[in-house]
């Protein structure tokens, strides 16, 4: 049997959510090992020991491994693959820096983003921003894979029992060196796993526009709150809003697209959710090709009567 | 300090990409083909850099077919000052574009090498990450902003949830997001100028790489289509909708 090591994605303290598509990615492909790498990370690995479906964790403990530098965590981790044959890591902003990485220094061609596993070796994966479906095969003997999280079910948080194992840690690269960090504090559900979205376009107008057209909505739901790339590029949220083919890929059980036309970069970050509904007041919009639930109308109005009708 | 521009000619932006019928790939006959977004954001960057006094020569690089030229072209329209094409008609894999990029930046030893965080096309995010790893150096991926401090540069990331700055020793790579900087448009007379700056033809076994593919396409297939559902009048319609759901109670 294949034997995979997963990248589990924590705070040291916590494991995070997108961990746990990839174990089940994983496990299709073979025995999970998860390997928690990080500093004072004992709480995260015992979490990581209590996912379904992982039989193994090797935690790294060590100061170069606290802020998940790439060029400190991929030797440690191309060191452990003699003993397996595929490293798997959530397509986040920390498994797609390190992963290809570890690649090179294996001589692998990454598999990225992968949405099924169809056999040992052979995966699907968008290219062209969704627009086409790749089936892949992988010739080489080691594989790095990196999963779209919401292409998988998460795996059990709990009612795991895996045996953790220390491993031998590395020197700190000398290369590089964490300074900073300026985290969005918020109490609105994370976009990757919020399981309602309002997300805003250009047609928001500015910041402050988009705050007090989107913000009120969102707060009635409890949803999280996304933009079009066009929002992001005119400023009116930060980077991590954004939603499509360069931002954030999400799934949620409802998706409120406000005064987004629905171009294709887009359109590859949401659709799959489950319902979509948009509002926009040109009726040709190609968001409304997507669209469950339409309606043609004035943001400035449509917005605010819903928000206050909920 | 030199600057080795890394870029890829891609279909363009604003080109519905079309799955051939006999599912081996996207159909790119006669479709506009454009530099890739971000490779444009990232030839910016070095452009800025050079105005700043950090940068003194860009060079741009591409691996792709002989039309390739013309995206080298538009970058040296842009600003930088000659271009290597390494020219092939073969699909090249992300891993051997970044053995031939490590090969060059052996060659021309540059204390930056910039990139886009990923090609619109195959959608990768590799290149920037594997051409560091080669060359043992650090990367500061997904860039939204940097600053040169002697032998350092301090790389500020978009990452999940925010922003995370770190400070890599020189020479380091860059992959650059969005939001770093807006690229300019090159000015005709740019544009005539370009026509005589140097662009060197190499192909991959000039750098010794082997570019056979590791992966095999078994097919190319359309997405999952959905179709469009029903429109509601009004809001209250809508409400109406979404209580049925029970999205709202």
């Amino acid at each position: 049997m294949s034997k995979t090591l997963v990248l589990v994605e924590h705070d040291n303290a916590s494991v995070k959510d997108a961990t746990l598509a990839v174990v089940t990615a994983a496990a299709m492909i073979g025995e999970v090992t998860a390997l928690v790498a990080g500093s004072a990370c004992d709480a995260a690995a015992a979490a990581a020991a209590q996912i379904e479906g992982v039989a193994h964790v090797l935690k790294a403990d060590d100061a170069a491994y606290a802020h998940a530098l790439a060029e400190n965590v991929a030797p440690l981790v191309a060191g452990l693959m003699a003993d397996y044959d595929a490293f798997v890591v959530p397509a986040t902003t920390t498994g797609k820096n390190i992963a290809p990485r570890v690649a090179a220094l294996l001589d692998v061609m990454q598999v990225s983003d992968i949405l099924s596993v169809e056999g040992p070796k052979t995966f699907t994966r968008p290219i062209y921003a969704g627009n086409a479906i790749a089936t892949v095969e992988s010739s080489d003997a080691k594989m790095v894979i990196t999963v779209r999280g919401t292409a998988f079910a998460k795996a059990n948080a709990a009612g795991g029992s895996a045996s953790i194992e220390a491993v031998g840690v590395h020197a700190d690269s000398g290369l590089s060196t964490f300074v900073g960090s300026e985290i969005a504090k918020s109490e609105r559900p994370e976009l990757t796993s919020a399981k309602i979205i309002v997300s805003g376009g250009r047609a928001l107008k500015d910041a402050e526009t988009f705050a007090s057209v989107i913000t009120p909505l969102a707060d009635k739901l409890g949803a999280g709150i996304g933009a079009s790339r066009a929002a992001v590029d005119a400023g009116y949220v930060p980077n991590d809003y954004q939603v499509g083919q360069t931002g954030k890929i999400v799934a949620p059980q409802v998706y409120i697209a406000v005064g987004i036309s629905g171009a294709i970069q887009h359109l590859a970050g949401m659709k799959d959710s489950k319902t979509i509904i948009a509002i926009n007041k040109d009726e040709d919009a190609p968001i409304f090709q997507v669209a469950d639930i339409g309606l043609v109308g004035d943001l400035f109005t449509v917005v605010p009567e819903l928000t206050g009708s909920l | 300090m030199k600057a080795l521009v890394c870029v890829k000619r891609v279909i363009d932006y604003n080109v519905k990409p079309r799955v051939k019928a006999d599912g081996t790939g996207v159909d790119l006959a006669n479709v506009k083909m454009s530099m890739n977004p971000f490779d444009e954001i990232a030839v910016e960057e070095a452009i800025r850099l050079k105005e700043k006094g950090v940068v003194t020569e860009i060079v741009a690089v591409s691996v792709g077919p002989q039309k390739a030229q013309e995206t080298l072209r538009t970058a040296l329209a842009m600003g930088a000052d000659r271009a290597i094409l390494v020219m092939t008609d073969d699909t090249v894999e992300p891993l051997a574009v970044a053995k031939i990029i490590a090969a060059i930046a052996g060659e021309e030893a540059p204390g930056l090498i910039i990139t886009g965080k990923q090609a619109i096309d195959d959608d990768s995010n590799q290149v920037g990450q594997m051409v560091a790893a080669l060359l043992g150096r650090p990367q500061g991926t997904f860039a939204n902003e940097v600053t040169v401090e002697g032998d350092s540069i301090v790389v500020k990331r978009d990452i999940d949830g925010g922003l995370e700055t770190v400070k890599l020793a020189l020479p380091a790579i860059v992959t650059v997001d969005l939001r770093i900087n807006e690229p300019r448009y090159a000015s005709l007379p740019n544009i005539m100028k370009a026509k005589s700056k140097p662009l060197a033809n190499k192909t991959p076994a000039d750098y010794g790489v082997d570019t056979a593919p590791r992966l095999k396409t078994l097919k190319v297939s359309e997405p999952p289509v959905r179709s469009a559902g029903i429109k509601v009048p009004d809001v209250a319609t809508l409400v109406a909708k979404l209580k049925e759901m029970g999205v709202v109670a």
